[in-house]
């Protein structure tokens, strides 16, 4: 072992298999300089070899601290039952599991979305069990904070739609007709589903990641422990102050997409401000506000259930809640286009 | 094994089989715990002590055999029933778990705000007396991540005692401490036991505290997959024959059994 330069596992080969039962191997180091851990895998390789072989190997050559080293590193025998296999799994049992995870996915959902309506039902009877300050706090961090990309988001919306708009209705001659457009547009869908979707990368990520990181440190355990739901105390705080907090944000949005139509009525179209308002609210009527407003707190529902859900389900790991921050806003968004879907299919039906 | 009585015992334990998924962790597991014993969960790390007492305090569900609190049974009721019988039970966990968005006092403060007809003033005279009881006090206002793992530790300490629970579980409660600390926190067990009248459930490694306090104990192995010992510590290192249980007590020299690994 004198050029331990070179020395790997492979070189030990030769040296075991010439070895014959019975046999044992004595280990001379006195000619080694440095040496690191690679030296003690390779060694530990080798006892094991010869172990297996049943060949007697002599440590006492070995410099002190490198005998205690291995035989700390045998002490605790390996755990075999610990040892994860990474099966190689046929695509067949894959496409299975996957298809079963959809499927506890869907149940774990129905389950939670039981949970949380018995918490609104306790909420009405006064039996809920969380702390009003949460709900203000949440009201807060869902509420105001969103002013500034709500009206940025909507304002260009507002002008997108006109724009759009004002070029099919020029070839009519019909551009004043671009606020009835604008309004309607605004005020029935764009502006509940542009919230909505504000919305969900805001606040749904956000629950989604609060819940991980306090799944992570076991603080809805230590919850559960002291007679709280998670349900009660986590989720109905933030779907209240969603339920609450959304409408609000909805009319918002629609006034500022009216005005972002308007900027470009008056200023690309030449239509007067008087006829660009008169126009405006002779098309928009008071059903048209409040179906927009019911979506905006149904939006919200939607938000807080995906985002807790994933907050909820998270795993206990750093990228277990980056995951469900993830997946909180595709399952929220996916949730929100599905409903206003089928709101504007039933309204439609209903003539209104 | 001590004989199984159920009259006089807080908490009993049959055949209890622990498992993720179905990886079992431990099985065949009967104990109880009588009323004012403070009870030591033994055993070498990785072994699922966390698990047993996830179990005990029913935030898991066994894979087999039952878990009675007095007379009544923790599993095979409703999660109404579960939630009642668990009222009387304090729990420190092993990572602390304190609510990380709220400060020190409210997160005491949150069940004795929600369980007592406590006054505002009163509740905050009652975390005031329990942060001073585990040597935080001055402490109401900072947030877990603004103070140190033991600190941490300690507040949890503070928060399962917050209601005067009947029945106490301690996950490591001296790790993270320094000697002193530990020895205060030792004392803190022993009086909340001796003056409320508490059960004492606890898992903990520190041999001093192990044999200074612990009353009855229990030893998990995880090459046995089961209890290998039971009986209080001193007798254990006493009278037991079994290398696993004599290398614990022993920090690993058995020999020396005999004379006083009792550190004082
Ligand atoms: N969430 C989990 N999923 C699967 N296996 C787990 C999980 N948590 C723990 N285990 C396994 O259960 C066993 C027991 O873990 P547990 O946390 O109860 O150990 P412990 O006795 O408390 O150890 P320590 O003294 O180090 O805290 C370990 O071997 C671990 O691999
Ligand atoms: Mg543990």
């Amino acid at each position: 072992m004198s050029n331990a330069a070179a020395l790997n596992g492979e070189d030990f080969n030769p040296m075991t298999e010439g070895l014959r039962d019975g046999q044992r191997l004595s280990l001379d180091v006195t000619r080694l300089g440095v040496w690191d851990s690679y030296l003690m895998i390779a060694l530990i390789d080798v006892m094991r070899r010869c172990h297996d072989r049943h060949i007697g190997v002599d440590t006492s050559g070995l410099p002190k601290g490198m005998a205690a080293l291995l035989e700390l590193s045998s002490r605790v025998p390996e755990r075999t039952d610990a040892i994860k296999g990474v099966a190689h799994r046929a695509w067949l049992e894959r496409l299975g599991e996957s298809a079963r995870s959809v499927w506890l996915d869907g149940f774990f959902l129905t389950q939670f979305i039981g949970e949380s309506a018995t918490s609104m039902v306790a909420l009405i009877t006064g039996r809920a069990r969380f702390r009003p300050i949460d709900l203000w706090l949440q009201i807060q961090a869902c509420g105001p904070s969103a002013l500034p990309i709500v009206t940025l988001i909507s304002l260009l919306v507002g002008l997108i739609l006109a724009f759009v708009g004002a070029v099919q209705l020029a070839l009519f001659g019909a551009e004043l007709y671009m606020a009835d457009l604008v309004s309607l547009g605004m005020t029935r869908e764009m502006g509940a589903l542009m919230t909505a979707i504000i919305m969900a990368g805001r606040s749904g990520a956000a629950f989604a990641a609060q819940m991980g990181t306090m799944n992570v440190n076991l603080e809805i355990s230590a919850l559960r422990v002291m007679g709280f739901t998670a349900s009660d105390f986590l989720v109905l705080p933030r779907m209240l102050a969603l339920i609450l907090v959304m409408p609000f944000l909805g009319l918002y949005a629609d006034l500022m997409g009216i005005i972002g139509g308007g900027i470009v009525a008056i200023s690309f179209f030449d239509i007067p401000l008087t006829q660009f308002i008169q126009r405006t609210s002779e098309s928009v009527h008071l059903t048209d506000f409040f179906i927009g407003l019911f979506k905006c707190s149904l939006f919200g529902v939607l938000i807080a259930l995906a985002g807790c859900f994933r907050g909820i389900q998270c795993g206990r790991s750093a990228s277990a809640v980056g995951e469900a921050a993830t997946s909180a806003v595709v399952t929220s968004i996916v949730f929100i286009v599905v409903a206003d879907s089928v709101v504007t299919l039933i309204c439609h039906r209903l003539g209104i | 094994m001590r004989t199984m009585n159920r009259t006089d015992s807080v908490i009993t334990v049959q055949d209890l089989t622990l498992a993720y998924g179905d990886i079992v962790i431990q099985k065949a597991l009967n104990f109880e715990v009588r009323r004012g014993d403070i009870f030591v969960i033994m055993g070498g790390s990785g072994c699922g002590k966390s698990t047993l007492l996830m179990h005990l305090i029913g935030l898991q569900k066994p894979l087999h055999g039952d878990i009675f609190y007095g007379k009544e049974r923790l599993w095979g009721v409703s999660s109404e029933q579960r939630e009642q019988l668990l009222r009387k039970v304090g729990v420190l966990f092993q990572s602390g778990a304190l609510l990380s968005s709220m400060t020190l006092a409210e997160n005491i403060a949150l069940p004795l705000a929600e369980f007592t007809a406590l006054s505002k003033k009163e509740i905050d005279q009652t975390v005031s007396y329990k942060l001073a009881l585990v040597g935080l006090a001055g402490f109401e206002g900072y947030y877990p991540s603004e103070i140190s793992g033991g600190m941490q530790k300690r507040a949890g300490l503070a928060r399962a005692m917050a209601l005067d629970p009947e029945i106490l579980y301690f996950d490591e409660p001296s790790a993270g401490l320094d000697p002193i600390s530990a020895q205060l926190l030792d004392e803190l067990i022993q009086s909340l036991r001796d003056s409320l009248g508490a059960t004492i459930i606890m898992v903990t490694h520190e041999l001093a505290s192990i044999f200074a306090i612990g009353t009855h104990s229990i030893f998990l192995d995880s090459e046995a997959k089961t209890a290998i010992a039971f009986g209080s510590p001193d007798q254990l290192l006493k009278t037991s024959q079994d290398p696993r249980v004599l290398n614990f007590l022993t920090r690993g020299h058995p020999e020396r059994a005999g004379q006083g690994v009792r550190h004082e």
